[in-house]
């Protein structure tokens, strides 16, 4: 077998394939057998140096990363924007050149500004991994939900997702609405007006603003989290009032009278947009996903590195 | 390009029932035995020699299991063209067990090497043998033998062996393929 990624770099999921997502997925399903193993380790990347460079807070990202690093067996480095020499104004190229200096061979950034993934691909010599590019795209989450989904119900084609939540400011939703497109699924997305992007059905997406038909026509629910702190005026009067109208709770899906799978990117604020009931309830695959996010970042970390030739 | 036929379907059966004959003098019942084909090809001699183990042979309860390789190669990122990887299922903790590692095709010691590092993480084997149909001596480029052979053969480095199974998985022959140069 001879398959290729067609992307030297993981920008985002505009750009690739319904192959390449295929090809993760395949390679995923390799990886999860691994990490399963007594001994959860497998040597391919041992001569591999990657950056985790964080500009922005994660915790589920960044230790998802690190473990599917760590168990190719690459060698890696962690650099918080908060404690290092980007307070003292030294600018992105500058940082990520003198990291490199040190021979370092990929780059797994998160960075609050849009396209910051894509600007480093082009000036800098290294394999470039987003790991989330402000409100832009986060393409390994899309990866982990859409192989979620995959695993759960056996295919991606066809399948009913709904999107709920904050659409306007979550990378989470533009890139999982690019790969479940090219996989073949129906999405809608649903939430308040304010939150809601003008023109996002020429993504070719349907939205609802209904949260009890919206759920009632889909097979899978993905509620993202209401991001405060990307928002710098009231997009809805009260957190009491949106859980209200578009938090996710047991009633609720009692009431739609079918069984639907319930995922969520995390962290979750519990009670505003899905009620704790939900988030542990059998419905919910919210751990599935974290376990995914391993091995599905795994086959991208080991597909993107198949293409950096030894010297 | 030509071609050459080392080995027909008649020679695999003699071939295969004598490699079964070995393998019952050293493992007796088999009850501390267990027979890991590697990944995509070993599988199907593999399932072969358990067949054939249970049906003539009346050996019960025979422990086996695939292992992939892919990840444990010392050529990632230094062939021309990616391989892709397969299932691994092995079932059985490898601890103090007599591990028979099946291949079709020994030729430069690299697939055995890697399988052999990742055999590690099921425990630690009392004792890892190889079986091999075909082993091309010679063309070793690490110090590593069959236990079990099914036929040598001396080739050189533009020549090919391929071992030919239909889609049912039943063998059909051994070629010798050559290129000229």
């Amino acid at each position: 077998m001879t398959k290729q990624l067609s992307v030297p770099h993981l920008l985002g999921i505009k750009g690739m394939t319904q192959e390449d997502l295929e090809l993760i997925f395949e390679t995923a399903d390799q990886f999860k057998e691994v990490i399963n193993r007594p001994i959860k380790k497998v040597p391919s990347l041992r001569d591999i140096t990657i950056v985790n460079l964080f500009f922005e807070n994660s915790t589920r990202t960044k230790l998802s990363f690190e473990l599917a690093e760590k168990r190719l067996s690459a060698d890696i480095i962690n650099f918080a924007a908060s404690s290092s020499s980007v307070q003292k104004g030294e600018t992105l190229i500058d940082t990520v050149n003198n990291i490199l200096a040190m021979k370092v061979d990929m780059v797994v950034m998160r960075h609050p500004d849009v396209g910051a993934a894509k600007f480093l691909s082009r000036h800098v010599n290294a394999t470039i991994v987003n790991a989330g590019d402000g409100t832009h795209e986060h393409p390994t989450q899309a990866i982990l939900d859409a192989y979620s989904i995959r695993e759960k119900l056996g295919k991606v084609k066809d399948v009913k997702v709904l999107i709920v939540g904050d659409i306007l400011h979550s990378r989470v939703a533009l890139s999982n609405i690019y790969a479940l497109n090219l996989l073949g699924a129906k999405v809608k997305v649903c939430g308040p007006p304010s939150l809601i992007p003008k023109n996002i059905k020429s993504l070719g997406v349907g939205v609802e603003y209904n949260l009890e038909k919206a759920l009632q026509w889909a097979d899978v629910a993905n509620i993202l989290r209401v991001q405060n702190e990307r928002m710098d005026v009231k997009y809805f009067p009260s957190g009491r009032e949106y859980a209200q109208l578009y938090g996710v709770n047991m009633h609720l899906l009692d009431k739609i009278g079918k069984e639907i799978v319930i995922m969520h990117p995390g962290p979750i604020n519990r009670g505003v947009e899905i009620t704790s009931e939900v988030a542990d309830s059998k419905k919910a695959i919210i751990l599935d996903q974290v376990e995914n996010g391993v091995a599905t970042r795994m086959a991208v970390l080991y597909l993107l590195a198949e293409q950096i030739k030894p010297n | 390009m030509s071609s050459k036929k080392i080995m027909n379907s008649h020679e695999f059966k003699i071939i295969l029932k004598r490699l079964i004959n070995e393998i019952i003098e050293n493992h007796n019942d088999f009850s501390n035995t267990v027979l890991i084909g590697i990944q995509p090809r070993g599988t199907l001699l593999l399932n072969k020699i358990t067949n054939l183990l249970k049906s003539e042979f009346q050996v019960k309860n025979i422990a086996s299991g695939v292992l992939d390789i892919t990840f444990f190669r010392d050529d990632f990122r230094r062939r021309e063209h990616p391989l892709q990887a397969n299932a691994t299922s092995i079932n059985v903790l490898l601890e103090g067990k007599n591990v028979l590692l099946i291949d079709d095709v020994l030729y430069t010691g690299r697939s055995v090497r890697a399988a052999l590092t990742a055999l590690d993480h099921y425990g630690r084997p009392k004792k890892i043998e190889l079986l091999t149909l075909i082993d091309r001596r010679f063309r070793r480029e690490l110090p590593i033998q069959p236990t079990y052979k099914g036929k040598q053969i001396d080739t050189f480095e533009n020549e090919k062996v391929i071992v030919k199974w239909d889609e049912n998985d039943e063998f059909i022959a051994v070629l010798l393929e050559s290129t000229e140069n």
